[in-house]
């Protein structure tokens, strides 16, 4: 077994308790062995000072695409965890639309592998909803779950079939997963590459509209509601989906939702001079949508912080803006971005924050992880909100560099990440007695 | 202070006015030289230019051979079909090895909007825009505005109404922008299914009937309706749309004043243009043709390089070598 650690002095959060105060944390044979003041460390332990720090929950992130099997150059589970390591993160749920489609238990048993292999952050598998993500025939729930599914998905591809979805719905009952939606009308979305305002007016690029998105949101709220499921919405991006969960959740509909950090601060203006880094699907919305996307963070309409992270490779955005490929890699960036923007903006407290990256995530997907309660793995960060540093893309561990945020300056990074108990990321300037 | 065009030409949204005019009062010169005889000017002997075009054209395409044969340039012409481009090439390599063979400008016409720019950030050599996806086909409106001010003396307080497929159309954002920056009225006529939405955020005028725009306008432009928007859904036949906004000599006749009438071409007629009114003597269209040679000659001499108050020195039998120096 390896050595007890106590992490002395941190400023400790654990949203899923809500506990707020310098503290010491005692991490042994991989659980949270104890949290409180004074701690005295046990017999050979290793004592860090991490006063200054902050001491969390390790972050979640439900959306991720690591591109293994498939396409190893631009991302693999591997360089994916360290990348998730890095960023801060202990768990991290893998989208489906892989090559060969993750859509059965063998398929699902290899993500799990992987991620065992690479023994960083937890990788989970998400099943395709249908076979072949062809929008069709139901993918065997229960044999995905069985082999590690946590949740069903055929991100990328919205469910164009309403009865499809309502029988996913009503299928994953018994599993007790979410059904996670990438919500987009596909007919009025077609061929669009930003959304549809002024901006692509003037660029003379096919705009997705924001009621491609809202039609989906309130039909699969409509299908929660009809059969009791969870309905899981990804990467919401307009203030109109907005409403529609917020009234849905007042109802008390089975709906759970998610916002990227990117949709949270940037808008259509990114993709002025067609900066393919800013090309991503839903598409940057308008300065309302992101203030309404905050606000529904902040209420807890919208559950979550995901990142969407889609590594694609170096030359791939290097393209004129139709021909570049949606998506933007997102771990490393997410919680400075979200830090600076949120919490040095005034937008949410620092507790908050953790629980919309840690607590709420874990709740929403059933997984373990966004508590230090005692006796829970040591799924844990340390964050440096002090630390000032600057995006460079060439310093990612992720094998891919595509992010519209090079070059800005943010606050807030992971200075050591633990995965039950077990480093899977430590910089160098983290002080050790 | 002297006002140049930098680089590239890739739009008219960020051009000046004084930019815009320099090129209409350098044009004018130029004009001449496709008058006469022997219609050879030596301002760009030397260069070497490249016409990339990834998309069909022949108005287009032509007007800017003439433009830089007529100043002595070199030029090659690179049609998508049977280049490296069909074999997959992407657009940045294709850059690069332009680049690699030391040309001194690029006209460029391709499918997807922001092209030209994509291409004029990755090479040194000249790049102009000769119409990308739907963002903007600067000379187009450059010529439409020279056109004008030809047949109207000035383009300040004119009313100039766009008619047609507005949503679709880089030669509408073009001359939405040269026209408002010269101090014309903007006017925009069409079904909503072919309009922008917000479009009026640009300061523009809206006339969702063509009676109207034609009882408010100066000039119409009439913008051709590409056959397969009816396929896409977006028009139910072109028989319904020229009964609705075909511009025709019965419509014509009940405007208040005598309207110029323009058309970038190729136009389709009885669809979008009558024939008796892109034939009759309001039309321009074959002017707007002339003056494309004369607009793009203006536009090659200034990202040569060229003085503009040297530009009929440049054009003179002896006076040459006014547009080659760097």
């Amino acid at each position: 077994m390896s050595r007890p650690l106590l992490l002395r002095g941190g400023r400790v959060i654990d949203p899923s308790r809500d506990f707020d105060q310098t503290a010491d944390v005692l991490i042994q044979d991989g659980r949270i062995a104890g949290l409180g003041p004074n701690l005295a460390p046990p017999d050979g332990a290793e004592v860090r000072d991490v006063r200054g720090k902050t001491v969390a929950p390790g972050l979640v992130d439900v959306h991720v695409h690591l591109r293994e099997p498939g396409n190893e150059d631009v991302e693999t589970i591997a360089s994916g965890a360290r990348a998730a390591a890095a960023g801060g993160f202990t768990a991290v749920c893998a989208m489906p639309n892989t090559d060969p489609v993750t859509d059965n238990q063998a398929a699902v048993g290899f993500i799990v592998r992987q991620s065992v292999r690479a023994g960083l952050t937890r990788v989970y598998p998400i099943g395709a909803i249908s076979v072949g993500q062809r929008g069709e025939q139901l993918s065997e729930f229960g044999e995905m779950v069985g082999a590690g599914a946590v949740a069903v998905s055929d991100d990328g591809k919205p469910v164009v079939s309403t009865h499809l979805m309502r029988t996913a719905l009503e299928y994953a009952r018994t599993f007790e997963i979410p059904v996670a939606d990438h919500c987009e009308e596909p007919t009025l979305a077609a061929g669009g590459v930003m959304h549809e305002g002024l901006v692509a007016m003037r660029l003379g690029l096919k705009g997705i509209p924001a009621a491609a998105e809202e039609i989906m949101v309130g039909r699969d709220i409509l299908l929660a509601d009809l059969t009791g499921g969870q309905v899981h919405l990804c990467h919401l991006s307009t203030r109109g989906s907005v409403e529609l969960i917020r009234r849905a959740k007042e109802k008390g509909v089975r709906v759970t939702a998610e916002v990227t950090p990117h949709h949270l601060t940037l808008t259509e203006h990114a993709c002025e001079a067609y900066d393919t880094h800013a090309k991503m699907n839903p598409p940057l919305r308008e300065a309302a949508d992101v203030a309404a996307l905050r606000q529904a963070l902040k209420e807890g309409v919208i559950d979550c912080v995901a990142s969407d992270h889609a590594p694609h490779a170096y030359d791939a955005k290097e393209a004129a803006f139709d021909d570049a490929p949606f998506g933007i890699v997102g771990l490393e960036t997410a919680f400075g971005v979200c830090y600076t923007e949120l919490v040095e903006g005034g937008v949410l407290t620092l507790p908050e924050l953790i629980a919309r990256m840690s607590t709420a995530p874990a709740r929403v997907f059933r997984l373990a992880g966004g508590t230090l309660t005692p006796g829970a793995p040591a799924d844990v960060v340390v964050l440096d909100v002090t630390a000032r540093w600057t995006v460079d893309p060439a310093m990612f561990h992720s094998k891919s560099r595509n992010t519209p945020f090079a070059g800005r300056t943010v606050s807030g990074r992971a200075v050591l990440t633990l995965v039950g108990g077990k480093p899977a990321h430590e910089t160098k300037d983290l002080r050790s007695p | 202070m002297t006002v140049g065009l930098g680089k590239d030409l890739v739009g008219l949204e960020h051009l000046s006015p004084d930019q815009i005019r320099l090129i209409l009062d350098t044009a004018e010169p130029f004009k001449e030289v496709s008058e006469r005889p022997i219609k050879k000017v030596p301002a760009l002997r030397g260069k070497t230019i490249v016409n990339l075009f990834f998309e069909a054209s022949t108005r287009t395409r032509i007007s800017f051979e003439f433009a830089e044969k007529r100043l002595s340039a070199d030029t090659v012409n690179v049609a998508a079909s049977g280049s490296a481009v069909q074999k997959g090439e992407t657009l940045v390599d294709t850059a690069k090895n332009l680049e690699a063979m030391r040309i001194d400008m690029v006209v460029i016409r391709h499918p997807s909007s922001g092209a030209a720019q994509f291409l004029g950030n990755r090479i040194r050599s000249n790049v102009i825009n000769a119409g990308d996806g739907k963002h903007e086909h600067p000379t187009q409106a450059l010529l439409d505005l020279l056109t004008i001010r030809d047949k109207h003396g000035t383009i300040a307080g004119l009313k100039v109404c766009l008619v047609g497929d507005i949503l679709h159309s880089r030669v509408a954002r073009s001359n939405i922008w040269g026209l408002s920056k010269l101090g014309a009225v903007v006017g925009v006529c069409g079904p909503d299914t072919l309009m922008p939405r917000g479009i009026e955020e640009l300061g523009v005028c809206r006339f969702r009937r063509l009676e109207e725009a034609i009882e408010w306008a100066d000039v119409l432009n009439v913008l051709r309706l590409q056959l397969e928007r009816m396929e896409a859904g977006f028009i139910p036949s072109l028989r319904e749309y020229y009964r609705v906004f075909g511009v025709t000599l019965e419509r014509l006749e009940k405007a208040p004043r005598q309207l110029t009438i323009m058309h970038p071409g190729p136009m389709n007629r009885g669809v979008e243009i009558d024939s008796r009114v892109a034939d009759g003597s309001h039309s321009v269209i074959l002017d707007q043709v002339t003056n494309g040679v004369a607009i793009r000659m203006a536009v090659l001499y200034l990202l040569a390089g060229g003085r503009p108050e040297l530009a009929d020195a440049a054009k003179g039998p002896s006076g040459g070598g006014g547009g080659t120096s760097e």
